[in-house]
């Protein structure tokens, strides 16, 4: 295995070495740094160019640039924009911050919503609701990114900040929003006639009432989530994770998640201290953030071991993935808490959801604030960039999911007479799981490509927007740091990607 | 210790069977992609699109211009017909009633007709498709066999060529190579395309041919005589033909995709040719005011590439012989039916 990697990574090396040089000559023919003077129609025209090139050293060979600019680039120098005269260092720094916002928040969602929306599919193949994803994916994955940013744009951004100016949702269109989700969810959940039509009726229902309650209370205005909804929505959660991961006969299981549900309930109400003497003493940051996350899985596993019993595994996982998501919602919870504040602010002037930009320029605020500000700002770019991931990953999981349920091994689980979800949840979806870890990594080089057009389209100033700029503006060194670091992390992703794959799947032998 | 399968399955079998017996390889997968509803849709819509586009405004053939029926052409300027260029295609539940009018699509902000401007854009969407797919299907399918072919050396060369295109998201060299190109017409931005997306194609053939050279009937043809050239062109290759077809065919819709993403941030085609990710670039500031610049070269890009992707998903059920089309539950209970009736004949 180590001869693998080191073998791996040597060979990344040198493909690493290759592609800069070939980058490194083809952008020196592409560009042309005397573009600008040579239209130009000063006097001087002649001496400026005289000393660009001087500057550039333009007069030596491509290669020998090259050789400079690697001697610099291994010693850590990135170089200099010769264009502003920044340092690439500090351009890069500004800059991966906001693409790696982006990334993340687009891969993210696009796995959970891909891989849970294949599967479905592919438990329901050649059904209705199948045949609508396999559509809609296919229709996803034929949208040129930056038309739907556009209209997303135009819908998304401008529709909706009109909307808050009166959000008012005409009882038609709740009618008919619910009828669409009766429909889609009875077509998920399958089954007899009765069963549909009893899930569809359900679906419609919650959605009327989960609308109504948001018009009366005027939730547009001052969304909340607040201890009610957290409650019903935790327990809701408690309940749906039990029920994929163990099962609701798994009594131990069920406790825990119901413990830790209404352990983050009760803890709601301390935790608005928590959080406010956090921000005084000035450690409330996304480190803290991320902490807290983890102390909550933490304690989620702890209640599932003091329930203990044969399988306490299984308690502590139930208990952690409950209380992940349970601790999530009483951190947007608190983000939530500052929205008044937010459009209220001279800056924002009531119009919320940003289409240019990663954050707003001027804002003053706690870190509450421009967490809000952040997710307000990366919220339509991450859709634009995510309906294409997210069109590739239902393809594969459902792919996948329906080469697994035609193994052997499924028809064994079954007619040992386990029930249907340990059967789907822990034959199936843990196996048709392997394929996609491999696919992942590599999705997200295509997604930092993705990131090019959507950060242009929604001017946000990241590493996609540096490189198309001094592209544009013929300054080779910015250019080539994006290439490298891109070049970078596709190489480590496909070996990511193999290494995952031979653990994953014992059949698989790295040949060393 | 021959088990019984069970009735539905026989039946599934039965339905199978029926489905291959005493038929060619080709035309099995013609019958297959026939039945698949969706690619023969995308196919007839295709083909449409593409017709519709050559004879309303013509094309060139070797110098000469055939013309079209269309009365305007792309780059003609004239007076705006309705206030702000809005289109005269009129639907039958509009006040109007229907109706096309002279500028169905509209007319831009200098009195350019619109529909004209988008098929010409089309135009150029089919040449970058067809030539984007002829260029990487030669390297491809040349680099896949020979390295999958001769393998040692060979394979181990051609392979570190193409790991290195993995290094980089496609629209980056596209961006890079699009600037150098730096082309008013759509042929030579294809070229370079092409030259870029070959390295999945590459990687499948090498593995099609990684495992169909050591199959008997590679055997055979090398024992009777068969000059490598001979098994890789004749033997191997046509055996090879449906991942091919597939990855091309896909490949090609994701070429337009990308020549229309190029041409958005720039780097692409450039005035006077017309593209339609072009006119998308061109109109979007002005999507709020004059939809229709935005929306009709949106619309045409979106169906031309589900097309291929939809024949390109047929194309794929149609070669694989694993995939295995689950008949209707008519037709299971049709033949479960005949099943049970010729087994109730035989038993009394």
């Amino acid at each position: 295995m180590l001869t693998f990697i080191v073998r791996r990574v040597l060979i990344g090396i040198g493909i690493l070495f290759v592609s800069s040089l070939i980058m490194y000559v083809l952008v020196d023919f592409t560009i042309d740094p005397l573009e600008d003077l040579r239209l130009s129609t000063d006097p001087s025209k002649d001496l400026q160019i005289e000393q660009r090139i001087e500057l550039l050293n333009l007069n030596d060979p491509v290669l020998l640039r090259y050789l400079w600019w690697l001697g610099a680039f291994v010693t850590g120098d990135l170089g200099t924009a010769w264009t502003t005269g920044r340092d690439v260092a500090d351009i890069l720094a500004a800059a991966i911050v906001s693409t790696v916002q982006l990334v993340t928040a687009a891969t993210v969602l696009a796995i959970f919503l891909g891989i849970a929306v294949g599967i479905v599919s592919a438990l329901r193949q050649y059904t209705t609701f199948d045949y609508l994803i396999t559509f809609l994916s296919f229709l996803l994955y034929s949208l040129p990114s930056f038309w739907i940013a556009v209209l997303l744009k135009q819908w998304g951004a401008i529709g909706y900040n009109d909307f808050l100016r009166d959000p008012v949702i005409a009882i038609p269109v709740i009618l008919g929003i619910a009828l669409v989700m009766g429909l889609v969810w009875s077509l998920a959940f399958g089954g007899d006639v009765r069963r549909r039509l009893t899930v569809g009726a359900s679906a419609a229902g919650v959605t009327i009432a989960v609308l109504l309650y948001i018009q009366l209370t005027d939730w547009w205005s001052q969304p909340n989530i607040g201890p009610v909804l957290l409650a019903v929505s935790s327990l809701a959660i408690a309940l749906g994770v039990t029920t994929l991961s163990s099962g609701l006969r798994n009594r131990r299981a069920l406790y825990t998640s119901l413990t830790v549900a209404v352990l983050g309930i009760a803890l709601w109400y301390p935790m608005q201290f928590g959080f406010y003497y956090l921000g005084a003493w000035g450690v409330m940051n996304w480190a803290t953030a991320l902490g807290l996350g983890v102390l909550a899985a933490l304690v989620g596993a702890g209640v599932g071991l003091l329930f203990r019993g044969p399988d306490w595994r299984i308690s502590a996982r139930t208990g952690a993935l409950t209380a992940v998501p349970v601790a999530t919602l009483i951190f947007i919870d608190r983000v939530m808490q500052v929205w008044d504040d937010y459009m209220a602010s001279n800056i924002i002037r009531g119009r919320p959801i940003a289409t240019i930009g990663d954050r707003t320029p001027n804002l003053e605020g706690d870190f509450w604030v421009t967490t809000l500000d952040q997710y307000t700002h990366l919220l339509l770019p991450t859709i634009s960039l995510m309906l294409l991931s997210f069109a590739g990953y239902t393809r594969y999981a459902r792919g996948s999911m329906l080469e697994v349920m035609n193994q052997d091994y499924i028809r064994t689980a079954r007619a040992k007479g386990l029930t249907e979800r340990t059967v789907v949840m822990r034959h199936g979806f843990r196996n048709s799981l392997i394929p996609m870890a491999t696919i992942v990594p590599i999705d997200i080089i295509t997604l930092i490509g993705g990131a090019i057009i959507t950060e242009n389209i929604f001017n946000r100033p990241g590493m996609g927007q540096m490189f198309l700029r001094h592209l544009d503006e013929n300054d080779i060194e910015p250019v080539m740091a994006y290439l490298i670091i891109v070049a970078f992390l596709a190489i480590v992703a496909n070996i990511v990607a193999d290494l995952i794959y031979a653990v994953l799947d014992p059949r698989i032998r790295v040949n060393a | 210790m021959t088990s019984q399968p069970e009735p539905t399955e026989q039946a599934e079998n039965a339905i199978e069977l029926k489905a291959v017996e005493g038929k060619s390889q080709g035309k099995i997968v013609r019958e297959r992609f026939f039945h698949h509803r969706g690619a023969i849709v995308a196919l007839v819509a295709l083909i449409l699109v593409a017709l519709l586009s050559l004879t309303s405004i013509g094309f060139p053939v070797f110098g000469w211009y055939v013309g079209g029926w269309w009365q305007y052409n792309p780059a003609e300027t004239m007076a705006l017909e309705n206030a702000g260029g809005t289109p005269t295609l009129t639907m039958p539940w509009s006040e109007a009633g229907f109706a096309i009018g002279n500028h169905p699509f509209g007319q831009d902000t200098i009195g350019r007709d619109i529909f004209a401007r988008t098929m010409k854009g089309v135009q150029t969407t089919m040449v970058i498709m067809v030539v984007v797919g002829a260029v990487a299907t030669v390297i491809g399918v040349l680099v896949g066999a020979l390295s999958g072919f001769f393998r040692g050396f060979t394979d181990t060369l051609l392979m570190r060529i193409t790991d290195l295109f993995i290094t980089m998201p496609l629209l980056v060299i596209g961006a890079v190579l699009g600037k150098l190109v730096g082309s008013a017409s759509a042929v030579p931005l294809a070229l370079v395309l092409g030259a870029i997306t070959w390295t999945t194609l590459a990687r499948l053939v090498r593995g099609e041919f990684l495992s169909l050279r050591e199959r008997e009937f590679v055997d055979a043809a090398r024992v009777a005589g068969a000059s490598n050239s001979r098994i890789i062109f004749k033997h191997i290759l046509p055996n090879a033909m449906g991942v091919i077809i597939v990855t091309v065919t896909l490949l090609m819709s994701a070429a337009i995709l990308l020549e229309a993403a190029l041409s958005y941030l720039d780097f692409g085609i450039k005035e006077p040719t017309i593209s339609l990710g072009r006119m998308i670039s061109d109109y979007q500031s002005s999507f709020s005011t004059r939809p229709w610049l935005f929306w009709w070269p949106g619309m045409f890009i979106i169906t031309i590439v589900l097309c291929i992707n939809f024949i390109g998903d047929g194309l794929r059920d149609a070669f694989d012989p694993r995939q295995k089309r689950l008949p209707s539950a008519r037709a299971m209970a049709k033949a479960t039916r005949r099943e049970h009736q010729s087994s109730s004949v035989a038993t009394s």
